[in-house]
C-alpha cells in the first residue's frame, strides 16, 4: 500500500504528458496522519520515553489528550506516532503477545525479546503496513537502558536517542547537537546523560517543538524506566 | 418437477460475462448522508444534538431521520455520514445487546464496551478497504464516569470534553472550546441547552446540508433521554441588506 501514500503525486502530470486512462480505479486511502511527536533517550541504567498528547487531523485538533505512549509492562514503554488508529491497535497486539509469553513461559518477556517481537509484528504487515513509527524503551539483560527505533515495516535499530513524528525534523537535530555531540570540535562522541539531564533535554525538546510545530502541543507524557519500574509524569505544553 | 432441473437460489449460475465483468465494487462515496453531530460533557452528564435530515447529495431527501439513538441502557449514539451504513450498524448493535441480554447474568454493556465494539468494527472494515462511511459520537456514563468518544471511517478514535463531527468540527468546535472546555462541571442543564442551540443555529446558518428540525439528547445518572424534534428561532433580517449576488 506504499504507493497510496503518494497518490497526490501520482495524479500530477508533466506538462508534456497526455492524460492516460487508468484501468484500475482509484482506491480509498485508509491512512490518516494524526501528527504528534515521540522521543526516546537511553541512559546508563534508565531510559526516558516522551510523547505529546495532541491528536489532530489537518488544521483541526481532535483532542488535547490522547496518549501516544503506552506502558506495555512494568519495564517497557512503547511510544508511537503518525496514524493513531494503527498505533492503538499495534499496542493492543503487542500487549497481547507479551501477555501470551508470560502465560507460556511463566516469566515476563525481556526487553530484547519484546523489541524483536515488535519488529516481527510490523513486518507481518509488510504488504499493508501499520502506519506507525514506534520507539520502544526498556531495561536490557545487563540492566542498561535500552532504546529501540523502528520504521513502519519493522526495520529495527538500537539507539541511544531518537525522535519521531511531526516535529522529528526539529527535535532530532537538537538531540544530535546536545547528546550526539555531532560535528563539534573537541567533542568526545556521544554523551551518557544523567536522569536529570535527559529530563531537561526532553522537556526543552518538546517546548521547542510545540512553539514551531502546530501538530505538537497540549500535554507531554514522560516515562522514566529503571530497575525499579516505570515512573510517569504528565506536564503541560502550549495549548494553542 | 424434475428433481435434476431444480435449482436452489444459491446454486443458480450467473452468466460468465456478468460475474467477471468489472472490478469488485465497494463504498467509494456516501449516498444518503447526515451532517454534523455536536456533543459535550456538562455537570449532569453528556448532551448531544443532530438534525433530522438525510441528504441525497444537495437534495434534502429524507426529512425525518433519527440520528441520535440509545444503545443498551445508558449509552447514546450520534451518527453523521452514510445513513444506510448506520442502519446496518444499528442492526449489529441490536444483535450485540440482545446477545448480552440472553446471557441473563444481570449485567448490561457499559458505554466503554459499546464504544470499543464500534471502534473494532470500524477498524476491521477499514482494513478490508470497505469502510462504513460514518463518524460516530458515543456518549454515556460508565460506572459513574462520563464517557464521550468519537470514531470515524478510518477508525480514528479519541475522547474529549467536546466533540463535533463534519462541518461542526469547523463551526461548532470553536464555540464549544470557548464555552465548555475546562468548565464542564459548572455547566448546568439550562446553560448546556443554550450552548447547544447556539452551535446548532450557527450550523443551520452556514452549513447547506442542515435542516431546522433537530433533536437533542442527554445521558445522566437517570438514563438516556432523546427529545422530540424541535426548531430553532432564526433571524434573517440581515438578508435585506445584502447587495449583489443578483439580489
Amino acid at each position: 500500500m506504499d504507493f497510496m501514500m503518494h497518490s497526490e503525486q501520482q495524479n500530477q502530470l508533466e506538462p508534456t504528458q497526455a492524460p492516460v486512462e487508468r484501468h484500475s480505479h482509484n482506491q480509498w486511502n485508509p491512512y490518516v496522519d494524526n501528527g504528534g511527536t515521540s522521543l526516546i533517550i537511553a541512559g546508563k541504567d534508565f531510559v526516558l520515553v516522551a510523547s505529546d498528547a495532541r491528536q489532530s487531523v489537518g488544521y483541526n485538533i481532535n483532542t488535547r489528550y490522547d496518549p501516544k505512549a503506552y506502558e506495555l509492562s512494568n519495564k517497557t514503554v512503547l511510544a508511537t506516532s503518525v496514524c493513531s488508529a494503527d498505533a492503538k491497535r499495534l499496542c493492543e497486539v503487542l500487549e497481547q503477545r507479551a501477555q501470551l509469553y508470560y502465560h507460556k513461559h511463566e516469566r515476563q518477556i525481556s526487553t530484547q525479546a519484546l523489541a524483536q517481537q515488535l519488529s516481527n509484528t510490523l513486518y507481518s504487515r509488510r504488504m499493508f503496513p501499520y502506519y506507525v513509527f514506534p520507539l520502544l524503551g526498556g531495561i536490557d539483560a545487563e540492566g542498561k537502558g535500552a532504546a529501540y527505533s523502528y520504521d513502519a515495516i519493522g526495520n529495527m535499530e538500537r539507539v541511544t536517542y531518537k525522535a519521531f513524528g511531526s516535529a522529528s525534523a526539529l527535535v532530532q537535530p537538537f538531540l544530535d547537537n546536545q547528546i550526539g555531540m555531532k560535528n563539534q570540535r573537541g567533542a568526545e562522541g556521544e554523551r551518557m546523560l544523567t536522569r536529570e539531564e535527559a529530563l531537561r533535554l526532553a522537556i526543552d525538546s518538546f517546548t521547542g517543538a510545540a512553539e514551531r510545530d502546530i501538530y505538537t502541543g497540549d500535554w507531554l507524557d514522560i516515562f522514566i524506566i529503571d530497575a525499579a519500574g516505570v515512573h510517569k509524569e504528565t506536564r503541560e505544553l502550549k495549548h494553542d | 418437477m424434475d428433481p435434476i432441473t431444480l435449482r436452489l437460489p444459491h446454486t443458480v449460475q450467473r452468466p460468465q460475462e456478468l460475474t467477471s465483468y468489472g472490478p469488485t465494487t465497494r463504498t467509494t462515496q456516501p449516498i444518503v448522508t447526515g451532517t454534523s453531530v455536536v456533543a459535550f460533557k456538562y455537570k449532569d452528564g453528556i448532551i448531544m444534538a443532530a438534525d433530522c435530515l438525510g441528504s441525497y447529495g444537495s437534495l434534502a431527501r429524507f426529512r425525518n431521520e433519527k440520528r441520535l439513538t440509545q444503545v443498551g441502557e445508558k449509552t447514546l449514539l450520534g451518527v453523521s455520514g452514510d445513513i444506510s451504513d448506520y442502519q446496518y450498524l444499528q442492526h449489529k448493535l441490536e444483535d450485540m445487546i440482545t446477545h448480552e441480554y440472553d446471557m441473563d447474568d444481570g449485567q448490561s454493556l457499559g458505554t466503554k464496551s459499546v464504544y470499543k465494539y464500534l471502534s473494532n468494527i470500524m477498524y476491521g472494515r477499514r482494513n478490508k478497504f470497505d469502510p462504513l462511511w460514518n463518524a460516530y459520537v458515543v456518549g454515556g456514563i460508565d460506572n459513574g464516569e462520563k464517557v464521550l468518544g468519537f470514531v470515524d471511517m478510518y477508525a480514528t478514535t479519541y475522547s474529549s470534553d467536546t466533540i463535533a463531527t463534519g462541518f461542526g468540527s469547523h463551526l461548532a468546535q470553536p464555540i464549544l472550546r470557548r464555552r465548555v472546555e475546562g468548565r464542564t462541571e459548572q455547566i448546568t442543564e439550562e446553560e448546556a441547552l443554550e450552548i447547544l442551540d447556539e452551535c446548532m443555529r450557527v450550523l443551520f446558518y452556514r452549513d447547506c446540508r442542515t435542516f431546522n428540525k433537530l433533536r437533542r439528547a442527554k445521558v445522566t445518572a437517570q438514563g438516556v433521554e432523546i427529545s422530540e424534534p424541535y426548531s430553532l428561532e432564526t433571524n434573517w433580517d440581515f438578508a435585506e441588506d445584502i447587495v449583489g449576488y443578483g439580489a
